[in-house]
């Protein structure tokens, strides 16, 4: 019954937005030159360096493809959370909340951009590319591996998101803050960690585990011990990763959710 | 009142006229943008993680070279925070409240007033500039400055060079803001536009990556265009890298330039207009 709702809602927004054609297509093309840029800026360094961190270009863009991916994956599940300091502010978080619907689903699907496949379809474009004239020795788990790390990155992320807007209940003008993390999770997995100091590594790879999204992953598919010495399993340990990072959004969430008091206005 | 104070009163009033309320406009901008205080502590943490990150990106890039076209690691380690501490004062993203005002039609209001729209809102952004210097820029490279060796100017005539620099690069960022801002009476939603012109410009000013790291080709075809006058020139000059007359003159020319097209394009904009009802 309630899925029923949300497909109604998400048809409807669907609908709208396509009904702006050419403003559609022009975010769906700016979706895409921002994802472009991206790879731009790689292109360009590689043309003034053969490794970055020991990794050579096909290697980094093989991360930069599934973290791309993943991050588009999310933005467009979740995106639509940077709009929670502007749903607390105006009161219209309280309409949610009284329903008997998930708060989370209904933020999420509340404005779901269609546009933002102009990223994903970038992204996936540069990993096909990439892992087609890489020299992999494919696998079945590998192949499997390749096909779910955008999924289980893109959920990784999502968790990021919904623990970096939670912080939206206690600060009036999170969304920056939040974006920083997001944002910033999303350069931070287009490199392979090893560009990065010690410090700064083990707070965004570990602690905020952007390592997982897409730098073991493409270490299992290039078959590539971790220069930093980790054990070879853990590249194949995203997926659990994630499940950990989804329970431990959710109880992130739910004691925010729980702890909001409204704007008092 | 004798003779000598009416001629002094005289000659006052025609200078208020002359230079009339932008002044006023200056000073409100920068009282207006100081209320975003808390804000600035919230874009200093963004400007830091991102710092950071880039940083390491370049050093890597750089590995156990001296140098990279041209780029020492402190002359990279001044091109990232300085980056990050411009960047919010020569804004690339974001400051296209004109274009709300020309979608909504409150923009008649803003072209009755007794005052030109483009020099009007042009010393409100010096204003806003001027705040953000304190606020948005001395913080990054304060940061930066404790965390790495940055390269600060040899010569004590650079501060000068780079104050005039900054000062042009602003008013660039304006006049492409307000060209963009007046596409909406054309366009009628300025907004894709100003997307796909925040998108370019994070990349083609030298912001991400610094220009001279591009192909030859494309570091030629880039300085043909008004990009690099928003950040990398600016940036080059601090750093000390060349001369920095054709750095400064690329972006004198093409402010001037940008300027003055506004003004034309205020013009027309003006003609287009029309206000309906009262």
């Amino acid at each position: 019954m309630a899925d029923r709702v949300y497909l109604d809602i998400l048809g409807s927004r669907f609908r709208a937005q396509l009904s702006y054609r050419t403003s559609f297509l022009l975010d769906f093309a700016a979706q895409m030159v921002g994802q472009a840029s991206e790879l731009v800026v790689i292109l360009v360094l590689f043309g003034r360096a053969k490794e970055m961190g020991g990794f050579a270009m096909h290697e980094v863009l093989i991360m930069y493809g599934i973290a791309g991916v993943g991050f588009g994956l999310a933005d467009l599940f979740v995106g639509q959370l940077d709009e929670l300091p502007r749903l607390i502010r105006t009161g219209q978080l309280d309409v949610l909340l009284l329903r008997p619907l998930s708060t989370l689903a209904q933020v999420a699907t509340g404005d779901i951009q269609l546009r933002r496949l102009g990223r994903i379809i970038a992204a996936l474009a540069v990993l096909v590319t990439v892992l087609s004239t890489s020299d992999i020795h494919w696998t079945g788990p590998k192949l499997l591996l390749a096909a779910t790390a955008p999924l289980v990155g893109a959920v990784i992320f999502g968790a990021i998101w919904v623990v970096a807007c939670s912080v939206c209940f206690w600060i009036v003008d999170g969304r920056e803050l939040a974006n920083t993390v997001t944002y910033g999770s999303n350069m931070f997995t287009s490199y392979p960690i090893t560009v990065y100091p010690p410090w700064l590594r083990r707070f965004l790879a570990f602690v905020i585990p952007g390592a997982f999204v897409a730098y073991y992953p493409a270490l299992a598919l290039l078959d590539r011990p971790d220069p930093l010495g980790a054990p070879a399993f853990l590249s194949w340990c995203s997926p659990l990763v994630a499940v950990a990072a989804v329970a431990v959004a959710g109880l992130v969430w739910r004691f925010a959710v729980r702890h909001y008091q409204g704007t008092g206005s | 009142m004798s003779k000598k104070e009416l001629r002094r009163g005289l000659a006052w009033s025609f200078v208020r006229a002359l230079i009339g309320c932008y002044p006023h406009l200056a000073v409100a901008g920068f009282h207006r943008y100081s209320t975003y205080r808390s804000a600035a502590v919230a874009a200093l943490t963004t400007n830091t993680a991102f710092g950071l990150m880039r940083i390491a990106v370049l050093f890597s890039v750089l590995g156990s070279r001296q140098q990279v076209a041209g780029y020492d690691a402190a002359s990279i380690a001044s091109y990232v925070w300085l980056g990050q501490g411009l960047l919010g004062v020569v804004i690339l993203w974001g400051g296209h409240e004109l274009a709300d005002r020309v979608r909504s039609g409150d923009v008649a209001v803003d072209l009755a007033r007794p005052w030109n729209l483009q020099f009007a809102l042009l010393a409100e952004d010096y204003g806003r500039a001027g705040f953000a210097m304190l606020i948005r820029f001395v913080p990054p490279m304060l940061i930066g400055g404790m965390l790495f060796d940055l390269r600060w100017p040899q010569q004590e005539h650079t501060w000068a060079l780079f104050a005039l620099s900054i000062v042009l690069a602003v008013a660039m960022s304006f006049a492409i803001r307000f060209l963009l801002s007046l596409s909406a009476f054309w366009l009628l939603d300025a907004r894709g536009v100003t997307a796909m012109y925040g998108l370019l410009g994070g990349i083609f000013s030298g912001l991400t990556v610094p220009l001279a790291f591009f192909p030859d080709w494309a570091y030629d075809a880039l300085w043909w265009t008004p990009f690099p006058s928003l950040l990398q020139n600016t940036i080059d000059v601090f750093v000390e890298r060349g001369s920095p007359l054709p750095l400064l003159a690329h972006q004198a020319l093409w402010t001037v330039g940008l300027l003055v097209i506004g003004q034309l394009a205020l013009r027309a904009a003006e003609r287009k207009l029309v206000v309906q009802g009262g």
